[in-house]
């Protein structure tokens, strides 16, 4: 995402739906019976843009699909994967559940939290990282398990990190 | 974007511990078509191992009630933990034939906490799947179907596009599918978090585009269902096994068991945890704990196996001396705890099954939608209580408070299955370990008036 995009995205004034953003919500429109459907899979296409949701893009979006400003703004606040606030350029996602939590995750994560200086759910001051812990991310056999944006990666031992890190600048 | 290599020891690339040379398409009808490098099986490839053969034979030589019957002689029982059988499922929308050609949804939201299963067949044989829907959607009547697929699975979301696609232009997906006049299609929906999603009737909320809430049954998805239309939700692993028990019948699915089990076919089985090997592997249903856990090279060195949960986190913690049972729906429903997904989580002496249980109720208190107040409130409060007992600053009365949980966040009481998926594990352990929870208790309680409060039957 360009510095100028997160600041437009920042202010939460001033959105406009990219014409490209438009055309893709109304192409996942046309895959189910309502229009509504395609909320949470807008929601992702502004996200991917902007790196989060601002509020001003929800009213947009429900104009597209036709809907309520508050249908949208109950689906946005519910899944844990559309950010309403925004994020740094890479987000973290590590796994908390059982079997990475029985292999070793809290000592990945206390060496995540000293390495970035972030606790869950916060960026670190420049920008780069934000982490937050997510539901069992299906890499059991090789916990404990993380992803940084689409990759996954386990497991991971804490002397893994700066190698990893550095790949995501 | 990425700068180390996709082989890197590193990153996650899902496996199955058995190679080519074990996997036999007679015997492992899940597995056998997979490559060795773990690459995606394209449609060719696919096609020259017999690909497509059992949807064609499907469509062309039976009516949807033969592909039904098949399916409820094989007993084809729901892999996403349920059990429930799926040619009954599939027949439920044949209900009163005025109804209208409903949906099929496949799902793929896996995020049960030690479940990792379906992400292999997702990501290397995406045509499996799609083979396995075609028969689904012409049994029970589908005018579409739905991939639900959890956000986090992107190499596997990538994997099905493509598939989705080449079964398109190779004719197997769309208006007159392989010339049968059958139309059917299949869409990619990809979710964006939250356990709940995978929920039958929250996943077609979360479908329908709206918050992932479960819905009251009756009326059940097979009449009323995604749209209102009569629906179908499998999960990935059933639908996988619809094309053999096409191909090879009914009887030669129940054989496939070989009498480790009354329930036919095989299972994904697999293991997490401090062993030597976690992995998974295709294996007979019946299979018992013990030879899977010999599979992954049993504990690693300096622990012994102190309990392990069956089949995820929503079951309860079983004993070593439960190993010799066999892994199937009704023996190790006997047993006070669920087959689940078939994935072996196992703990050590030196782990604390208090502190893996809190982990485990953060986990569902979390996840909850917070549709129902047991659910909403109880989880919640039994973390708190959980961490005190871990922190060895629990009261009298906590342990009382915590089994009072058991009942009344069980079945019946909540929504869903949410709730009673977290109370298993919690009165299993109650069950099992109670000195841990007891060693836990230090404090008299707060009050005068905190009576223990009264414990209902458990």
């Amino acid at each position: 995402m360009t510095e100028s995009a997160r600041h437009i995205a920042s202010d939460g004034e001033g959105f406009t739906l990219a014409d490209e953003d438009r055309r893709a919500i109304e192409h996942e429109r046309d895959h189910y019976e309502q229009p509504q459907a395609a909320c949470i899979e807008a929601l992702k296409i502004v996200q991917r843009r902007h790196g989060w949701v601002p509020d001003a893009a929800i009213p947009a979006i429900a104009e597209v699909l036709d809907i309520g400003p508050a249908s949208v703004e109950g689906v946005a606040t519910f899944y844990s994967l559309i950010f309403r606030q925004p994020v740094g350029r890479h987000v973290i996602l590590i796994c908390d559940s059982s079997s990475c939590f029985l292999t070793g995750y809290e000592e990945l994560g206390d060496a995540l939290d000293k390495r970035l200086g972030i606790g869950l759910g916060q960026t670190t001051a420049d920008g780069r990282f934000t982490l937050l812990p997510v539901c069992c991310l299906g890499a059991c056999d090789r916990g404990p398990a993380m992803m940084i944006d689409d990759d996954t990666f386990g497991p991971i031992a804490p002397d893994d990190l700066d190698e990893l890190l550095e790949a995501y600048p | 974007m990425n700068a180390i290599p996709k082989d890197s020891r590193l990153r996650y690339h899902c496996q199955l511990r058995q190679s080519a040379a074990e996997r036999r398409a007679d015997t492992h009808p899940l597995t056998w078509r997979l490559r060795e490098d773990g690459a995606r099986v394209g449609l060719e490839e696919y096609r020259d191992k017999e690909g497509y053969r059992a949807a064609a034979h499907a469509l062309e030589h039976c009516s949807s009630a033969d592909v039904i019957d098949t399916m409820k002689k094989a007993n084809v029982r729901g892999r996403g933990g349920g059990g429930f059988s799926a040619g009954v499922k599939w027949g439920l929308t044949q209900v009163g034939d005025h109804l209208p050609r409903g949906y099929l949804v496949c799902n793929a939201d896996e995020m049960e906490p030690g479940t990792f299963k379906d992400r292999l067949l997702l990501e290397q044989l995406p045509h499996l799947l799609i083979e396995g829907m075609i028969i689904a959607g012409y049994a029970n009547r589908s005018r579409f179907g739905y991939i639900f697929l959890r956000g986090e699975y992107v190499e596997a979301a990538h994997s099905l596009a493509v598939a989705i696609e080449e079964a398109r232009e190779a004719g197997w997906l769309g208006s007159n599918v392989a010339g049968s006049g059958y139309d059917f299609d299949i869409a990619l929906h990809t979710g964006a978090g939250r356990y709940i999603c995978g929920e039958e009737t929250a996943l077609i909320s979360s479908l329908e585009g709206k918050r992932a809430n479960p819905r009251a049954k009756p009326p059940f998805p097979g009449q009323s269902g995604a749209w209102g239309k009569p629906t179908v939700v499998n999960n990935v692993e059933t639908l996988c096994n619809a094309p053999a028990v096409m191909r090879h019948g009914a009887d030669w699915y129940q054989g496939l068991s070989g009498g480790l089990s009354d329930d036919g076919g095989t299972k994904l089985y697999g293991v997490s945890g401090l062993v030597e090997r976690p992995g998974l592997w295709e294996l007979p249903i019946g299979t018992s704990g013990r030879e899977i856990l010999e599979r992954a090279g049993g504990m690693r060195e300096g622990h012994t196996l102190k309990a392990w949960l069956p089949g995820g986190g929503s079951t309860g913690f079983l004993l070593p001396e439960h190993l010799d049972l066999a892994l199937d729906f009704d023996t190790i429903g006997q047993h006070g705890s669920r087959l689940g997904t078939g994935l072996l989580t196992v703990v050590s002496e030196r782990q604390s099954i208090v502190s893996l249980l809190r982990n485990l109720e953060q986990f569902f208190a979390r996840e909850s939608c917070g549709w129902c107040t047991p659910c909403r409130d109880g989880l919640p409060w039994t973390v708190k209580l959980l961490q005190a007992l871990e922190r060895g600053e629990g009261e009298q009365g906590d342990i009382e408070i915590l089994e009072q949980h058991t009942t009344d966040l069980g079945p019946g009481l909540t929504f869903c299955a949410h709730a009673p998926g977290a109370a298993m594990p919690l009165e299993s352990a109650l069950k099992y370990f109670r000195d841990e929870f007891e060693r836990g208790v230090t404090h008299p309680p707060r009050t005068a008036h905190a009576d223990p409060i009264p414990v209902g039957e458990v």
